[in-house]
């Protein structure tokens, strides 16, 4: 009787131990956060979307990536605004056109004046549906800023993420209002995730890729 | 089955019949507290003709149900009151007998509530509802439409990995991430989806249907209130399926008419990109895989 208690009770051990593990892992996974830089009572945040990851695990996925308050490049998409406020975004963008999917995201949609700007041109608020490589969507925000992608036979394109600027890419400017706090979720809605079913697999499924948070505090 | 009296412990009281006359006072105080106290807050409202043809469903199932969940919880509490085995007794049980006249009944009665059931549910989808398929998607042929159809607002819902938009074949194709109705109005659904299987659930509409890429699922809605109804994914769709959902509205035919017109007007440029208005579309998997 005692041998099937200890049976048991080992067999239990095991099980929790493995579920612990489970969630340590997971916790370890996850992207760290990074704040918004806050000057004047505005905020900036500075991203980058990129072909191809090139680091461990995944160097052949798409990904965005963001610039921490110190400047330095951080794999991660959680991305931390202050609340009831305007955050300036801008957006290196690395990665060769796709195209959508659904060409009504190639509105603008969500931003201050409803409009995106690229590499310093006019405020514009739709951009041609064969160009974005990513999108910048945040449903519950109500956000959509299609990205458009270099030319594919560009030179100096980036293949190992953080790209700097000496590469080919593209500088994307928007502007949105926060809510009040709360976690609100981004994606790029462009099917980018090269070899995957519909191209929605991989980094398009997997946040600190193609998949965030915008954490509003 | 029934127990043998036991002459160790003398005539065993009349279990059946306590167990029935508790299990009548159970129902009949629990059948009215069903159908006037908690069945009016049984979902899913009263904000189109599909939501008021569903509550009348779910009260109508729920109180046929209460006579069968009184006898199981008056069964259990008996047996755990009656049946309980005294502490030191570990004498076997009486012997149990198959009786044929309790299976009879058994079978005979469970068969009759759920083909009887069967028979109320397809009726209903069929005639209830002015005609509408009680906002269940009807595929592209559907069975039953309600009587004035052809004037029916055509609303194409699209689902993709993880958002809904909306067209509006009726007003140049439109889209939009906004789904507005005209209250009083029948409203005819295309749903489909760009790439995996969704399902627009408009829970306070009473409308669900599955969104599949290729397909054009027909469901019918007429909303007679005017306000704001929750749009969910029905259907596990990938990472962010959870969060595929929005807020439509329900307002009058003006507010509606102004509001096409802007949103027709805002969007004319993109609506120059889109491709024809088409019950089903193929985006190139290929291209974009």
């Amino acid at each position: 009787m005692r041998a099937r208690l200890l049976g048991v009770l080992a067999t239990l051990a095991v099980l929790i131990g493995f579920v612990v593990v489970y969630f340590i892992f997971i916790l370890e996974e996850a992207p760290s956060a990074i704040s918004a830089v806050v000057k004047n009572g505005q905020a900036y945040l500075t991203l980058q979307t990129v072909g191809a990851y090139g680091n461990h695990p995944y160097p052949d996925w798409v990904s965005y990536l963001g610039k921490d308050p110190e400047g330095n490049w951080v794999h991660t998409t959680y991305f931390k605004v202050p609340a009831h406020s305007v955050v300036h975004v801008t957006v290196y963008e690395f990665d060769t056109a796709t195209g959508l999917r659904n060409n009504f995201l190639a509105a603008v949609r969500g931003t201050v004046g409803g409009t995106e700007s690229v590499n310093g041109g006019a405020a514009v608020k739709y951009v041609n549906a064969s160009l974005p490589a990513h999108t910048f969507t945040a449903p519950d925000l109500n956000i959509n800023v299609p990205l458009p992608g270099i030319n594919a036979n560009a030179k100096n394109q980036c293949s190992v993420a953080p790209c700097s600027n000496s590469f080919a890419h593209n500088t994307i400017t928007f502007s949105f209002r926060t809510p009040g706090p709360g976690d609100y979720r981004f994606q790029c809605i462009v099917p980018c995730a090269l070899g995957f079913l519909y191209g929605f697999g991989g980094p398009m499924q997997t946040i600190g890729y193609m998949d965030g948070e915008i954490v509003v505090t | 089955m029934s127990s043998q009296p036991s002459d160790s412990v003398g005539r065993e009281p009349r279990h059946g019949r306590n167990i029935a006359v508790l299990w009548a006072i159970a129902t009949v105080i629990m059948v009215p507290v069903m159908i006037w106290v908690i069945g009016p807050h049984i979902p899913p409202g009263d904000m189109s003709n599909d939501t008021k043809a569903q509550h009348v469903v779910n009260v109508v199932l729920a109180t046929l149900a209460m006579p069968v969940l009184m006898l199981i919880w008056v069964f259990l509490a008996y047996a755990i009151t009656h049946f309980r085995a005294k502490p030191g007794d570990t004498t076997d049980g009486p012997p149990l007998h198959s009786v044929a006249r309790i299976q009879i009944i058994w079978i005979v009665t469970t068969s009759l509530l759920v083909l009887g059931l069967g028979a109320y549910g397809t009726i209903d989808l069929l005639t209830a509802a002015g005609d509408s398929g009680v906002g269940s998607g009807e595929g592209s042929n559907p069975l039953v439409k309600p009587a004035d159809s052809k004037n029916a607002l055509q609303v194409q819902v699209i689902g993709q990995q993880w958002l809904w938009t909306f067209r509006y074949p009726g007003y140049g194709g439109v889209e939009t991430a906004h789904l507005v109705l005209p209250v009083n109005r029948d409203v005819e659904f295309h749903v489909t989806s760009l790439d995996v299987v969704h399902s627009f659930w408009a829970i306070e509409l009473g409308v669900k249907a599955d969104a599949v890429p290729g397909a054009d699922n027909i469901a019918f809605v007429t909303a007679d209130k005017t306000g704001s109804f929750q749009v969910r994914c029905d259907e596990l769709c990938g990472l962010w399926h959870g969060h595929m959902n929005t807020t439509g509205n329900v307002v009058s035919d003006a507010k509606f008419n102004t509001w096409i017109a802007a949103t027709v007007k805002k969007y004319a440029p993109v609506t120059a990109q889109l491709p024809k208005y088409s019950t089903v579309y193929y985006p190139q998997p290929v291209r974009n895989g």
